[in-house]
This record gives structure tokens, sequence and C-alpha cells, in this order.
């Protein structure tokens, strides 16, 4: 097989995990399109060690090895990443990830971490905001 | 033990009553006391042996370098001639008895443990003051002096006059002491050493390259130290401090302590002929005007300050005209005297309650309720009137006598203009201080009017110290003054016939007339006004007593140092001098417009400066950043597409401007 499909299917696949990225608004499929940009490194990084492997002497397949790396690694990438997604949608209602904009200039601090730093400067809450603290 | 060690343990023995005073003060009481009073009469044994083993022979001269210093060596030094061994001995028997008379008068004093821990490290300073052969060491006690002056004089640190006083002695002595610094270390580099011996070999050998300038230098700390003008306002308000402290720091010893240094240095002195006018013009214009000062002065103990201006005044006197053999000796029957003087006052106010001469005027039979003070402080008053055989008669002839020696021509060491100066402000004074010593005892012993209030007896702690004291009062003069050359220079201190007449017979005028004006003013009974300031405690202890007189003094006469009371004599003396002799002559009120004022406009402009200007400039520098940071801060959306977005935009640019360098495009 030509060295051409893998590599343009890898290119495809890393061009839609990318507008996934940058265009989706749910977290989680913006989590997807991360597996789908990693997955595409991985099968770049198959398909170039089998093809350095053709011509060298002898090779160690590292191009492979580091593919079970990547897997593993965005295994618990996965994980965690969807732990903090379903955290803040308990917490807000929402995995929105336009809303999620607390590092914002001129945001005020607040969940429930803030609490017991930003006393001296209380936030006027909505109910509805209690509301999904709570939830 | 050798003498060399005695003279060390001498200044060591307070201090370490001192350092011990100030550790065991809180924990053991019951330990103050002998802490205080046996080190001082422990050095005092030990001074007199000194004193006794030398015997005016040959100085006592050893030192020992503790450590190289690079440059002018400075060396842990004795010098112990007949003048220092003297000296010691009378610092000695003033602090002995100023400690013991401090137990009684300081018995319910909450201080009274820092307070004779002080009061030894002051001693042990003045002590190394006097034997130190070097001048660094001698520099060393001399500002500890001047610290223990503050702490000593701010005694009664709730009254705002004693805060004040504190302050202004500490500032005007290191007014002079700056100067003296300059003028030390200008010498040092001249002479290559800092010890006195070596010191005045250079000056024999003509080695000081600008005696003017360093005598001048020297003498600003010494006209700090001994209270001479221009810079001797801070003695009559240092007043405040308790009177055993005045006793002992401002009339007996540490004022003294300038004069002692001229009297070590003298010759270097004598290598400036203009040194010495200045100091004859200065010691003219101290001892005229304190008298003056003195005679319209109130408060009891400001009299004795301006007395004691004024007889510093003669020993500077006597240096000007280049007999330090005279001013030594008047500093010693001084400093008896002057002593009890102040110890027989602490007395009066304690028993009278106030330290207002106008209101002891106004009480019958002081004098009964202190006999002990009644006897020793007139013999103490003969004797600061200089009226013979009383000793100073003698010390005040042998100044006026050397200054005639001067004005004859019978010495080269001193101008004749010094002479002259001296000798003129010498009888002039003479006749004020006759009138001002009258007046005191005038009015403290010889007023009527309402019984004096009766405490029972002063403890005996104080009056048996007035007693001990009266002794050099009375006999050390003519005991000494034929003993004393053989411990000096060898000048003759024997009153000469011309002098003695003139200064006893201005002396027995000043005394007359003021007792003549005295019966004037009190014959006119009618216009006797009521006048009181009295303690609130009289039943306290004389601290206390003290405290309140001086506290109590201003609000009722509206000055600490004047009281509107036409009875007194000093009034129709001075005439219309009065007033401005009361207030010291508006040299206060002369140095606020000329140094104070400017220094707080100057103080004021430099705030100016500092808030509106410069920090003008820094707040500019600052706002240039802020305005970038903030729109800098306007990217930080939140939104965390945004930012991946431009980071691959970042990342596009870089990668094609990389590839572009690496094709060579």
């Amino acid at each position: 097989m030509h060295l051409a499909y893998p590599a343009v299917l890898s290119a495809l696949l890393f061009c839609t995990g990318l507008y996934g990225v940058l265009a989706r608004r749910n977290a989680i499929l913006v989590l997807m399109s991360v597996e789908l940009m990693l997955n595409a490194v991985n099968l770049n990084l198959v398909a170039f060690d089998v093809w350095l492997s053709r011509t060298a002497e002898e090779t160690l397949h590292s191009g492979q090895a580091l593919t079970l790396f990547t897997i593993a690694i965005a295994a618990a990438e996965i994980g965690i990443g969807l732990a903090i997604v379903l955290a803040v949608y308990r917490n807000r209602g929402t995995s929105d990830i336009d809303k999620l904009r607390d590092t914002a200039e001129g945001h005020e601090p607040d969940g429930p971490d803030s609490d017991a730093t930003g006393r001296e400067t209380p936030v006027p809450r909505t109910a509805g905001e209690k509301a999904e603290a709570t939830a | 033990m050798t003498t060399t060690t005695l003279a060390v343990l001498v200044p060591l023995l307070p201090f370490l009553g001192a350092l011990a005073g100030l550790l065991l003060g809180r924990t053991v009481p019951g330990l103050v006391r002998p802490l205080a009073v046996l080190p001082t009469l422990a050095s005092l044994a030990l001074a007199a042996t000194v004193a006794w083993r030398q015997g005016g022979g040959q100085a006592v001269d050893t030192a020992t370098e503790l450590t190289p210093t690079g440059s002018v060596p400075i060396e842990l030094a004795l010098y112990i001639d007949g003048f220092a061994a003297l000296t010691a001995v009378l610092v000695t028997v003033v602090a002995a008895c100023v400690q013991i008379y401090s137990t009684g008068y300081l018995r319910d004093d909450p201080r009274y443990p820092s307070y004779a821990a002080l009061v030894s490290l002051f001693t042990s300073a003045m002590l190394l003051v006097v034997y130190s052969g070097d001048l660094m060491v001698l520099l060393v006690g001399w500002e500890v002096m001047g610290i223990c002056s503050y702490f000593l004089v701010g005694h009664y640190w709730e009254t705002p006059e004693a805060r004040a006083a504190s302050l202004k002695a500490f500032l005007v002595t290191k007014l002079g002491d700056v100067p003296f610094l300059i003028g030390l270390f200008a010498l040092a580099t001249d002479a290559g050493s800092f010890r006195v011996t070596r010191i005045l070999a250079a000056v024999a050998n003509g080695g000081i390259e600008h005696p003017t300038l360093i005598a001048l230098l020297l003498l600003a700390g010494v006209a700090g130290k001994s209270a001479q003008f221009p810079l001797h306002t801070w003695l009559p308000d240092a007043m405040a401090g308790p009177t055993p402290v005045s006793a002992l720091i401002h009339a007996a010893t540490m004022v003294a302590a300038g004069v002692y240094f001229i009297a070590r240095l003298l010759p270097l002195f004598e290598a400036s002929q203009a040194a010495m006018t200045v100091l004859a013009v200065m010691a003219a214009v101290t001892m005229t005007g304190s008298a003056l000062a003195a005679l319209a002065q109130d408060d009891i103990k400001r009299v004795l300050a301006y007395s004691t201006i004024g007889q510093l005044g003669y020993m500077t006197g006597a240096l000007a005209v280049a007999d330090r053999g005279a001013a030594v000796f008047h500093l010693l029957s001084h400093g008896a005297f002057k002593a009890l003087l102040f110890l027989a006052a602490g007395v009066i106010i304690h028993a009278a309650g106030t330290n207002s001469l106008a209101t002891m005027s106004r009480m019958g039979h002081l004098r009964d309720r202190v006999p002990d003070a009644y006897w020793t402080m007139t013999v103490a008053l003969l004797a600061l009137a200089a009226i013979p055989p009383f000793s100073g008669f003698f010390s005040k002839e042998a100044v006026l006598g050397a200054a005639e020696h001067v004005v004859t021509g019978h010495t080269g060491h001193a101008p004749a203009a010094a002479g002259w100066i001296v000798l003129l402000a010498g009888l002039v004074t003479a006749l004020l201080t006759a009138a001002y010593a009258m007046r005191l005892w005038l009015l403290a012993f010889r007023g009527y009017g309402a019984e004096a209030p009766d405490h029972g007896r002063q403890p005996l702690t104080m009056t048996t110290v007035l007693w001990v004291l009266a002794v050099p009062s009375l006999a050390l003069g003519g005991l000494a003054f034929r003993v004393l050359p053989d411990w000096f220079d060898g000048h003759d201190l024997t009153p000469t016939p011309t002098t003695s007449v003139l200064g006893t017979g201005v002396a027995l005028v000043g005394g007359i007339i003021t007792y003549a004006t005295w019966r004037h003013t009190t014959a006119h009974a009618a216009a006797r006004v009521p006048l009181g300031a009295v303690a609130a405690h009289p039943e306290g202890d004389a601290g206390l007593v003290e405290a309140e007189a001086i506290a109590t003094h201003e609000p009722a006469y509206g000055d600490i140092a004047y009281a509107p009371d036409p009875s007194d004599p000093g009034r129709l003396l001075l005439g219309p001098l009065h007033r401005p002799a009361a207030a010291g002559f508006h040299l206060d009120a002369l140095y606020t417009a000329l140094f104070v004022r400017p220094v707080r406009a100057g103080a004021s402009l430099v705030r100016f400066l500092d808030r509106e200007v410069v920090d003008t400039y820094v707040r500019g520098a600052g706002t240039l950043p802020r305005w970038l940071g903030a729109a800098v801060r306007r990217a930080q959306t939140g939104n965390l597409q945004t930012y991946v977005s431009v980071l691959l935009a970042g990342t596009v640019v870089l990668a094609v401007a990389a590839v572009l360098v690496a094709t060579g495009a």
C-alpha cells in the first residue's frame, strides 16, 4: 500500500478533529475531536514506521511503540477529561464550552472553591446559579 | 594590686553595678539599693587609693592595643596625672552621695531600679572620661554620659516638660559633638595618634598644622557638654529631671567634663591665640549672662542651673588664661558645693511642696522644717558667693589671680586681651553671684506668711549626705590651695591680695544691695499677692513632690521660669532686664526663629518635593504600562476555542516562516 493513502487519511482525520475542537460547543464532542486528532497522529506514526522499516537494515519499530504510548495516554486523558466534564455539568447544568468563561478578564470568581478565599468580596448570585450549584 | 589594676577597676565597678541592676532590678528588688550604692562606694575607695598612690607625682601612663585598626591606632590607655586622680575622687564622692541620697529621694518610685542603674552607668562613663588616655575611648565615655543624661532628664516622662527637656539636652549637646568628632579626627590625623601623651608631644614639637581650626572644632563640643554660650540653653531645661540627677550630672560632673577635656589638652589650645581669645569671650558672655538670668529665675533649681553655667564660665575663663590648675581647682570645689546646693534644694522642694521661690517666700518657718538643708545650704551659698574662708573663695580667687597674672604680663601663654576679658567679667559675675545667692537664701529661708507644711523629718539618707558634702564646701579650698600645686602644674594657687580684696568686696556689695532691696520690697507688705503652686501629694516621696511641683509651675504662673512676684528683689535690681533675663534673654526664641523654623520649613519643602514632584514622575512612568496591560487584557475572553484558534494561527505562521527560512526563500 502506498504511503499516500494513510497519510491523506490521517490528514483528513486531523482536520476533522481540529475543526471539531475549534467549532463544537459541547465539551464531550470537543474531547472526541481531540481523540480523532490523536488517532490521526497514531495512524501517521504506524504508517511511517512501516515505510521506514522497509528501507532500514534493522529497526526498533519505535513508531509503533510510541503509538502504544499515545493510546495509553489518550485513554488516561479521556478518563480525566470526561470526569471534569461530568463535574462541570453537575455543577453548572451545562457542558457548553462557550459558557465556561471563568478565566475571562473582569470575570468575578465563583464556584465552590472560591468561597473560602473570596469572602471579603462577596459575589451577588442569582437564585438560578445557586440551584445549579446544589443540583 | 598595682595602681593600674585599681584604676581599671574604678570605672569598671559602677559599670558592672549598672549591668547587674538592669538585669536583676525587676526580679530581685531587694538587691537594687545595694547594687546602686556599694559599687559606687567601692570605686570611691579605689579612686582615693589611686589618688593617694599617684600622689601628684609621675603620671600613670599605660596602654594596650586590642586590635590594629589599620590607620591611627585606638588603644585602651590610662593616663592618670594629678588632675585625673583628684577629679575621679570628686566624681566618686558626689556619685556616692547622690546614690545614697536617691535611695531616700526616690524611695517609692517604680522606676528606681532603672534610674539607679543609669546613674551607675553614668558614673562609670564619667570615670572613663577622667582616666582615659586615648581620645577615642574618652569619646565613648563622653557619649555614654550624653545618653544617660537624656534618659535621666526624661525620668518623669509623664510630664511634657521632661520629655521636651530630654530631647533638647540630647540634640543641643549632639550639635556640639559633631564638630567635636571632626576635630578629634583632624587632631589625630595631624598627631598620628589618639593618645593624649603623643598629642601633647606633637603639640610641643609643633607637629599640629591647624591648631586654630582643631581647637575651635573641639571647643564646640566642649561648649555643648559644659553648657557654655551659645550652646548652654539645654541646661536650665534639664532641671526637669530629678534633683539628684541635676546634682550629679548637670552640676558636679558631666558638665565639668568639657572643662576637664580642655584642661587635658590645654597646650593644644595655647598654640592658638585665636582659640584662647574665643574661649575668653565665650567664658565672659556665659558668666555674666547666666548670672543675670539666675537673678530673675523663680524655680529654685533653675537659679542653680544658671549658677552652674556661670561657675563653668569661671572654669573656662581660667583655661582661657592658661591656668588649668585654677580651672580644675574651681571644678573640684564647685563640684562639692554645687552638688550640696542641689541636694539641699531637693530637700527644700520636698518640704515646701513647691519649686517656686515666690511661693517659698510666702511660707513662714520653712528653715525650721529643714534645719539640715538650711545650715548646709547657707554654707554652700557662701562658698558660691566666694566669701572667705569657704572653699569657693579660694578657687575663684585662683581664677581671678590667674587672669590678673595674664593682664600684668607675667605669662606668655595667653593673650593679654583674654586676661582683661576674664578679669572684668569675673568681677562683674562675682557681684551678681553674691546677689543671686543672697536672693535665693532670703526668698527660701526668710519668707513669712502662712506656716510651711510639716511632713516630719526628712529621711536620714538625704540629710546625712548634706553634712558630708558641707565639709569640703567649707574647708576644701582653705586646706587645699597650698597642697594642690604639687598635684597640678605647680602654678601657685594662693589668693593674690588685689583680686581677693576686689572679689570679696564686690561680692559683699552684691549681697548687701540685695539684702537692702529685699527689705525694701518686703516692706510693701500690702503689695504682696498670694501666689501658689504647691504639689498635690505633699506626703509622697520627694521625687513625686518634685515632679508635681514642676508640672504645676507653668499652669500657676504662665511660665516655667517666671513668676509675677512684686516682692522679688531680683525684679527691682534688674529693672527692665528682669523679663528677658527670666526667659534666658530669649535665646530659645532666637534659636527657634533662626534654626528650628528654617529646618521645619526645609522639611516641609522636602516633603512637598517628594510627594508632589518625585512621585508624579513615578506615577507617570507607571501609566503607560498600565494602559498597555488593559489593552492586552481585552483579549482574555474566556473562550477556550478562541485561544486554541489563535494558537493554531500562530503555529501556522511560525511553520511557514520556518519553511521559508529553511528553503532560503
